[in-house]
């Protein structure tokens, strides 16, 4: 049985417009997303920003309210649960955030930011809080003296690790990451992507991975959905979407990957330029009468896409 | 030689802290030239973009010290009285700001803002002005152009306000740009399209490109020389093949093994170790890198490292490289150690 599974899953804001700012029928920001995640899995989502990628984390964590369709962690529908239950199962999946800067309280120091959720959900008395707190702090690779410091003496890449050791003191079965590493800068994006890896493998986490870097993903993921317009237009192992792309859109997104190589560059100005023609031409084809994309297809027993 | 734009010598730019002067721009020397796309890139607080702001003589003249020359078309700009500097900057000299979203005036339509430079730079009549407007936008790839002028800037996209700032920098057909990190806030395909667009454009007027970044991608696809920026100093300077295939300096290559590779193998990224000490602690004699390399001993730094050419046109400091080898290097993995991406 998969760990997370999304049926269908809706989400709508509301919108006001019109004359005397009426409310008028809601937009899906996220529009009927169906996807399962297993055990000791990494599932990358990937889309440009606005796509949805971040509404169907918060879904998931409970963040936004569901218009429709279901959310299953380990079988059991959380939209469907007791409060009190489903703040139990919310112990399981934790989140780190984009920004490292504005996601630790400054006026908490890093004790109090670890142990917050301890206190939540563990009765430790203080020693063991305290060991706790430090083991967290040392496994994610800073000193243990840091603990009585505050967010504004650490650098970014620090800080992050202090929000991995924030969503690990429960320790999770489920890590929902939100671009993890978009704040920082490429030597220190390096050091949390392979510290995030490490973590994985040696607690076994299931992460959910989103971000809009094509080759971070590739880099992190098992599995990939590529979302757009809240859509999800195609998914599938990371052979599938970066060796075999079905969908033009994710094909015009594996093409924009900035080349790293000089001497390809004409060659690559031609090939997006190529795919972007296609795009154009053959946009109707991927969506129905209403302009909605249409639903996704089997390719492979891996790959699906949104084609006809 | 005529066609050397900009020359910028031994510039240092300080800042105050406390009280004191540091330096955040360190003794930079370059050129840029005409039809030239000359790339800096180098991670936040580097000082590349304390470099174009010095440029741009934007800086806050109570809290910065810029010192050195920067020569314009042959005249220091340093030097200049303001108003004269007006008369080149917005003209012949503009700049691409960073963040569309905060660099465009909210209460002013669209059209508005990108005659603004032509009021003070050109004497053109209202209706002179807007027809160059709307050939503006239509050159920077806005087909509605007619619709996009009455606009005002929350009314478009992040790609749309990023082509309405290029149109406002060209505005005067300067001959050299300044663009400081132009794609960072934009998505992936929109990057792809402005940098196209930037190129074009670039190819139209001959004019030259001062590009700052931090994203060795967009370097890799626009550049014709690239200027690699530690801690305030230059430390490799090299055309961009030469950059990517030969890679000298530490930093330049631990920067582009640090990169998630494209052909998809999942080995560890490689790390540099430590942090950038903040200027007002950077120790500011020997290899400036050093403390990122300790393996490295000391006496293969030198003490006072320069920029050394060790090809044609290939520049890079301090003498360590000699003696530096990555892991996967070290393990005689020498294809993959160059580049990532083939």
């Amino acid at each position: 049985m998969p760990l997370l599974q999304l049926h269908d899953v809706t989400v709508q804001f509301p919108e006001k417009g019109g004359f005397l700012k009426r409310t008028i029928p809601p937009r899906s920001v996220v529009d009927q997303v169906s996807f399962q995640i297993f055990q000791g899995e990494v599932y990358g989502l990937v889309g440009e920003s606005g796509c949805g990628k971040s509404t169907t984390a918060r879904a998931i964590m409970g963040l936004n309210s569901l218009a429709n369709g279901q959310i299953l962690f380990q079988g059991d529908d959380l939209y469907q649960m007791s409060r009190a239950s489903r703040k139990l199962r919310m112990k399981d999946i934790q989140m780190i955030f984009q920004d490292p800067y504005s996601s630790l309280n400054p006026r908490k120091n890093v004790w109090n930011i670890i142990a917050e959720p301890l206190r939540n959900f563990e009765s430790l008395s203080k020693e063991e809080e305290l060991a706790k707190v430090q083991e967290l702090v040392e496994r994610v690779g800073l000193n243990a003296e840091s603990i009585y410091q505050y967010p504004h003496q650490f650098s970014g890449g620090q800080r992050q690790r202090i929000g991995i050791a924030r969503a690990l003191a429960l320790r999770p079965q489920l890590l929902i990451a939100d671009e993890p590493v978009s704040a920082l800068d490429v030597s220190v994006q390096a050091q949390v992507l392979n510290f995030m890896k490490d973590i994985q493998e040696e607690f076994d986490l299931t992460v959910l991975f989103i971000s809009h870097d094509l080759g971070i993903v590739r880099h992190m993921c098992d599995r990939i959905g590529i979302m757009y317009k809240g859509r999800l237009v195609e998914e599938g192992t990371v052979e599938d979407i970066y060796e075999r792309p079905s969908h033009l859109y994710t094909k015009r997104l594996v093409a924009a990957m900035p080349e790293l190589n000089p001497e390809k560059r004409s060659e690559k100005v031609k090939q997006r330029r190529q795919i972007n023609e296609q795009y154009e031409l053959a946009a109707d084809q991927f969506f129905d009468s209403s302009g909605r994309i249409i639903e996704l297809r089997k390719i492979s027993d891996t790959h699906r896409a949104a084609l006809k | 030689m005529e066609d050397i734009l900009l020359t910028i010598h031994k510039l240092r730019t300080s800042f105050q802290i406390h009280g004191k002067f540091y330096p955040a721009v360190d003794g930079i020397s370059l050129t840029i030239q005409k039809n030239e796309v000359l790339a800096i890139v180098g991670e936040s607080g580097c000082g590349k973009s304390a470099l174009a702001l010095s440029i741009m003589g934007l800086h806050p003249s109570d809290r910065t010290l810029v010192e050195g020359i920067i020569e314009f078309q042959g005249r220091n700009l340093l030097q200049l009285p303001i108003a004269e500097l007006n008369q080149i900057r917005g003209k012949r000299l503009a700049m691409i700001f960073q963040d569309p979203m905060t660099a465009l005036h909210p209460l002013m339509i669209v059209g508005r803002q990108i005659e603004e430079p032509m009021n003070v730079h050109l004497t053109l009549s209202t209706k002179e002005k807007k027809h160059r407007t709307l050939q503006l936008l239509e050159r920077v790839g806005i087909q509605n152009n007619e619709q996009v002028y009455q606009q005002y800037p929350h009314e478009l996209s992040g790609g749309m306000r990023q082509r309405v700032l290029i149109a406002m920098a060209l505005a005067c057909d300067p001959v050299l740009l300044i663009a400081d990190e132009p794609t960072t806030a934009l998505d992936v395909t929109i990057q792809a399209q402005i940098l196209e667009l930037m190129k074009d454009l670039q190819r139209q007027s001959q004019a030259g490109i001062l590009l700052i970044t931090h994203d060795l991608g967009v370097v890799a696809e626009m550049a014709d020389r690239v200027a690699v920026m530690y801690a305030g100093e230059i430390v490799e300077l090299a055309p961009v093949r030469e950059l990517f295939y030969n890679p000298k300096h530490p930093y330049t290559r631990s920067l582009l093994q640090s990169l998630p590779s494209a052909t998809g193998q999942k080995q560890k990224l490689h790390v540099i170790e430590g942090i950038v000490p903040a200027i007002e602690h950077l120790k500011r004699n020997g290899c400036r890198f050093a403390s990122r390399i300790p393996w490295i001993s000391n006496e293969l730094h030198e003490g006072e490292p320069i920029l050394h050419e060790i090809a044609a046109d290939h520049f890079v400091r301090c003498r360590c490289h000699e003696h530096f080898y990555l892991p996967a290097e070290r393990m005689g993995d020498e294809s993959n150690a160059s580049i990532t991406a083939t």
